[in-house]
């Protein structure tokens, strides 16, 4: 799949990011498609706002160690991982008629572990919060994939992106069951890039006195 | 003696479930708007756009503001001339955090046993509950609904006496520094002094419950306060841990006497989503 085109739009980032109403003026956002390709993922650059559209998936710890499981017994993962996103997020139920509940990320450290496996695999991107063990980010440049900052704390305003949600794998979880989300315009900002570049590392330090 | 029945506690706990979910008060949020205005970093400004229009869209669906809708947090002030009928004081509360959490579609988070079997409730419960006994007739409730990943970057040590307010500095700050973006900065820092291991936890978690910004009354721990405040917005983190001059909100301490001993510090951390609320029945 081809990146759906760079829109950029020359509006400098002053008070106007706080006007509620009209958060699409904003600088820099790159709308980006997913699945990714690879041109998708070397475009990339950590400190990029991305609006992300397409597909993804919702996994988080047990669905994360379930997937290894799998693998380590020669099994099929339960969708094709291949260029594929993963969010990392425990929605709230949904209201209906609301396709899905509130869904911001969760702290993607705790999925380290289980990381390097799938990207092996064909992974290309995650979404998340907070910082990345080296291992994953080595991985990342190995396999060339990029991570993305969701908000935390942002749940509610993120699940209007959310267009359609059906469960794929591993139901009896409840809110860690596996979801493959229909996106529009998911906002995030590149955290780690495929070459490693690390804005948890070199952003605090730009404003440390 | 008065007298109050169990199921208008139940009732009044389900309405705090659904309140603190989706509005998050006008403290937190005017505070939020004033420190947004003064953050310099461009993922800064932007991600505090975005949690503003976060808590505003919360409010109008009336949907939970976070999907971490929190283990439930009670601090319940029991009258001493208040007598409950009708069931048991612990059980009205939970019933009440059951149907709220139930009704509100917020997500049931609680595992039934830390180790061996780790299944969900289902429900949200049980609540961990503070019960103090006051005086007079009345029964207060507040709920603080706390989410994991501020929860989980919670420290405590107990500091030598000889250690004193340059330890104490050190180690609040480099809790929050260890936290890094993980409990969702901007943060509110809660910390408690003295008293015992447990009193100190305690503490810093009650001082959660404190409108937002107000000072300690004792002019040392508020200037405290201001201090740490400032260090810790001096360390760069910002806003999500993406670099910026916001870390913290503010910083809020509770102290009580202690042993000759000892020295305890309890660092607990809120995130911006900092939900509460309250009732006097």
């Amino acid at each position: 799949m081809d990146i759906t085109g760079i829109k950029q739009i020359s509006v400098s980032l002053s008070d106007e990011v706080l006007d509620l109403n009209d958060t699409h003026r904003m600088t820099k956002i790159k709308h980006v498609a997913a699945p990714l390709s690879d041109k998708n993922v070397l475009d990339l650059v950590c400190g990029d706002m991305v609006y992300l559209s397409g597909v993804i998936y919702t996994a988080r710890d047990v669905a994360h160690k379930r997937m290894l499981q799998a693998m380590d017994e020669g099994l099929d993962l339960p969708f094709d991982i291949n260029g594929q996103v993963l969010y990392y997020v425990g929605p709230c139920p949904a209201r209906p008629p609301r396709p899905f509940g509130s869904c911001g990320p969760t702290t993607s450290f705790r999925m380290d572990a289980y990381t390097p496996a799938l990207l092996d695999r064909g992974l290309r991107g995650m979404i998340g919060k907070g910082r990345r063990s080296q291992y994953v980010v080595d991985s990342m440049k190995k396999n060339a994939a990029v991570y993305f900052a969701a908000i935390g704390g942002a749940g509610a305003a993120i699940s209007r992106t959310v267009k359609k949600a059906e469960i794929v794998a591993y139901e009896d979880l409840g809110p860690e069951a596996v979801y493959k989300l229909e996106i529009v315009d998911f906002p995030c900002i590149v955290a780690i890039d495929s070459a490693g570049a690390d804005l948890y590392e070199f952003g605090p330090e730009l404003y440390r006195k | 003696m008065r007298e109050i029945q169990s199921s208008h506690i139940s009732d009044a706990v389900e309405r705090l479930c659904l309140k603190a979910a989706f509005d998050l008060g006008d403290p937190v949020e005017e505070r939020i708007r004033a420190f947004a205005k003064r953050e310099e970093s461009e993922f800064g400004k932007y991600i505090f756009g975005q949690i503003l229009e976060n808590i505003d869209y919360a409010r109008n669906e009336q949907i939970a503001i976070c999907q971490d809708t929190g283990s439930v947090i009670l601090f319940v002030d029991v009258g001493q001339d208040l007598h409950i009928s009708g069931g048991d004081l612990i059980g009205a509360l939970n019933e009440g955090v059951r149907r709220g959490y139930m009704s509100g579609y917020l997500r049931k988070s609680i595992c039934s046993d830390p180790v061996f079997d780790r299944k969900n409730t289902g429900d949200n419960t049980p609540a961990v509950i503070h019960t103090e006994i006051v005086a007079g007739d009345r029964l207060k409730i507040a709920i603080l609904p706390k989410g994991g990943g501020s929860e989980n970057m919670g420290t405590l040590k107990m500091l030598l006496p000889s250690q004193g307010l340059n330890g104490i500095k050190e180690f609040v700050l480099q809790s929050v520094i260890d936290a890094g973006g993980n409990p969702c900065p901007p943060i509110i820092v809660g910390v408690g002094i003295g008293g015992s291991m447990d009193k100190a936890a305690y503490l810093a978690k009650k001082a959660l419950t404190r409108e937002i910004g107000l000072p300690n009354p004792n002019p040392d721990y508020a200037n405290l306060e201001d201090e740490l405040l400032e260090a810790i917005n001096a360390t760069g983190i910002g806003p999500q841990g993406l670099g910026g001059r916001i870390t913290a909100l503010a910083v809020h301490i509770e102290y009580f006497p202690t042993h000759i001993t000892q020295l305890p510090v309890a660092v607990n951390l809120n995130c911006h989503a900092a939900r509460y609320a309250e009732i006097l029945l």
